[in-house]
């Protein structure tokens, strides 16, 4: 086990390095940062000052390793809007977006888990058709779509929710319902497959030749190991969920790090754009690691892998 | 994913009665089926998508940036206040929606396919070099797969496009450049089996180049992997360009695109439900279809190939 967590540390401080590479090269190679800081109308001078000023005309590599080295211990700059630290502002928002993606996840689970069962148990029947139909039109909707769709028919239509913004559980309601819906199709699916795999099994059968309940034999024996693959899968699609997180928080103008991302890319506030992707990133890392330790403790086979 | 699809499967429902087996078999032979049809009725409606986009021109009822200030928020044609002049109602500016619904088909069909295209080609590329070559290319290749694949994708192209700044051409460049890791993951894995293959060591010892291996003996073989995941992708974009559109930072206004209408009727939907729907809608219409399409396609070209 420690052998399996040392390399997963391993892969870890590699994919870290890479991200802070991406994200450094998207302001310094894609673009120049003085571009985005002088007005269009300043002078050659102005430039080559302000070039010298922040350190950009040294190489690459040095330039680099001075972003590196700086933002281990959290300091990305500052705002180029707010004067101040673009890691404050950022891990400020980081809560409301955490919260969300959470009681999405719990939404997508309150959806998939029920009926991804029933579909595995009675497959064919009607219950599986409507999951598949739900999976189908599920994958091809656009959450922001959805999102503004619920807004009108409950906030404005039917007066019942808030539009939008932050704080009692009210607000939850949409936000949470919306990324829910965008992440039960593919939960439904992997529970699906899960319960149909798991009930194929030897144990299953063993449990029922020594007359164990059906009701039991699913909740105790079946569903337990269809548990796996998806807590597994779940864990990799963190990344997707943020995304979802993301789109859905510009949608209902929820205050986390997504709407303090696009509000800093209209302003051009750069730093803050580099620190919350970073921030963001690590932070899904963060959860696959937790994940696949996770998984390999509940699951000896895939240690070994 | 390997948990998921154990072979030991088959072999454990083989247990099971025959004839439950049999009904099973003849269940999912049913369902292909059934959703080769669905693929073709959805073929049928992306070329009618297609279609309405390529002629435009000829079809749509009004010009699509024509501003008539004293019809706007015309509500569609069945609600009271509607008129057959504007079927689906017009916009703030008093724009038709039906006309700017059909030019916006556009931009996200020009985006899907030309950003599906890049990524396809690069994905692939590296995809094929990683397996083939395997060692320190393969390992560089699948790092930066992983490093992509963490970050959801939205949030990358939001950080290119904050500094690239917005448009068309930086969308496209923005969508086919971050697209790649789906493409080189799946193309590795194929490639890293078909490589051990007879016919390919066969090439190999009557000495023919790496480059001919490749693309001659190994790239044919994965063309309907390729086929079934660009599908796919396409929809997955067109997706992800409204919702950049949607924020104002893809295609900007006036030009209609489905994204920026669906952005623009946002800031209406409190009386004026129609603009903000209708672009939603045709944005849902056509990725469902080609999903669907995707599907079938699939199952028409490899039944057992798994997604």
């Amino acid at each position: 086990m420690r052998r399996y967590i040392a390399r997963q540390l391993v892969q870890l401080v590699v994919v870290v390095l890479g991200i802070s590479v991406l994200a450094f090269a998207i302001l310094h190679v894609l673009g120049d940062p003085v571009l985005l800081l002088l007005p269009q109308n300043a002078g050659k001078e102005e430039f080559e000052r302000y070039h010298r000023l922040l350190g950009l005309d040294r190489p690459l590599y040095v330039q680099y390793w001075k972003f590196l080295s700086r933002a281990v211990v959290g300091d990305f700059g500052k705002s180029w809007y707010a004067d101040t630290p673009a890691f404050k502002l950022v891990v400020e928002r980081m809560p409301p977006t955490i919260y969300l993606t959470f009681s999405g996840l719990l939404v997508a689970l309150l959806i998939a888990l029920p009926l991804g069962t029933v579909a595995a148990l009675k497959r064919h029947s009607w219950v599986d058709s409507l999951c598949t139909a739900v999976a189908v039109a599920g994958q091809a909707m656009p959450l922001f779509w959805l999102g503004i769709m619920l807004i009108i028919v409950f906030a404005v239509r039917l007066r019942a929710l808030p539009a939008s913004g932050y704080g009692t559980w009210q607000h939850f309601l949409m936000p949470a319902f919306c990324l829910g819906a965008a992440l039960a199709p593919i939960t439904m699916r992997l529970v699906r497959s899960g319960v149909i795999e798991v009930m194929n099994m030897e144990f299953i059968k063993t449990a029922r030749a020594k007359g164990v309940a059906e009701p039991m034999v699913v909740v105790k024996h079946a569903f337990r190991n269809a548990c796996i693959p998806v807590i597994t899968v779940l864990g990799l699609q963190f990344g997707q969920l943020l995304g979802g997180a993301i789109i859905t928080e510009t949608v209902f103008a929820w205050p986390g790090v997504a709407t303090l991302t696009v509000e800093s890319i209209r302003n051009q506030d750069f730093p803050v754009v580099q620190c919350a992707v970073i921030l963001l990133a690590l932070l899904i890392v963060g959860v696959n690691l937790v994940v696949d330790v996770l998984v390999g403790l509940i699951d000896p086979r895939i240690r070994a892998a | 994913m390997s948990t998921l699809s154990a072979p030991g499967k088959v072999e454990l429902a083989a247990l099971g009665s025959v004839s439950a087996e049999a009904r099973e078999a003849g269940h999912a032979t049913l369902r292909r089926l059934l959703r080769l049809r669905w693929g073709v009725g959805a073929g049928a409606v992306l070329l009618l998508i297609v279609a309405t986009s390529v002629f435009a021109g000829w079809i749509a009822p009004h010009d699509p940036l024509a501003v008539d200030i004293r019809h706007r928020l015309t509500p569609p044609a069945w609600m009271e206040g509607g008129t057959t002049e504007n079927l689906l109602g017009t916009d703030q500016v008093g724009r038709d929606l039906l006309a700017r619904m059909i030019y916006g088909g556009r931009v996200s069909l020009l985006v899907g396919i030309t950003a599906v295209l890049m990524s396809a080609t690069i994905g692939v590329m590296l995809g094929l070099g990683a397996g083939y070559f395997g060692g320190n290319v393969d390992w560089t290749i699948m790092t930066g797969v992983n490093v992509m694949l963490t970050f959801p994708f939205v949030l990358l192209a939001l950080a290119v496009i904050a500094v690239l700044g917005p448009g068309l051409a930086n969308m496209i460049l923005v969508l086919g450049v971050a697209g790649w890791p789906i493409y080189a993951r799946v193309v590795r894995a194929e490639t890293l089996a078909i490589r051990e293959r007879e016919f390919v060591l066969a090439g190999r010892a009557l000495g023919m180049s790496h480059a001919r291996l490749v693309f001659r003996q190994i790239l044919p073989n994965l063309v309907s992997v390729i086929v079934v995941i660009a599908t796919l992708q396409v929809a997955q974009v067109i997706i992800l360009e409204s919702f950049l559109s949607f924020l104002g930072l893809g295609i900007q206004p006036p030009t209609p695109a489905w994204g920026n209408m669906l952005g623009e009727g946002r800031l209406y939907m409190l009386n004026s439900w129609w603009i903000a729907t209708f672009p939603g809608l045709a944005i849902f219409v056509t990725t469902l279809v080609i999903n669907l399409m995707g599907n079938a396609l699939r199952d028409w070209l490899d039944p057992h190939l798994k997604l």
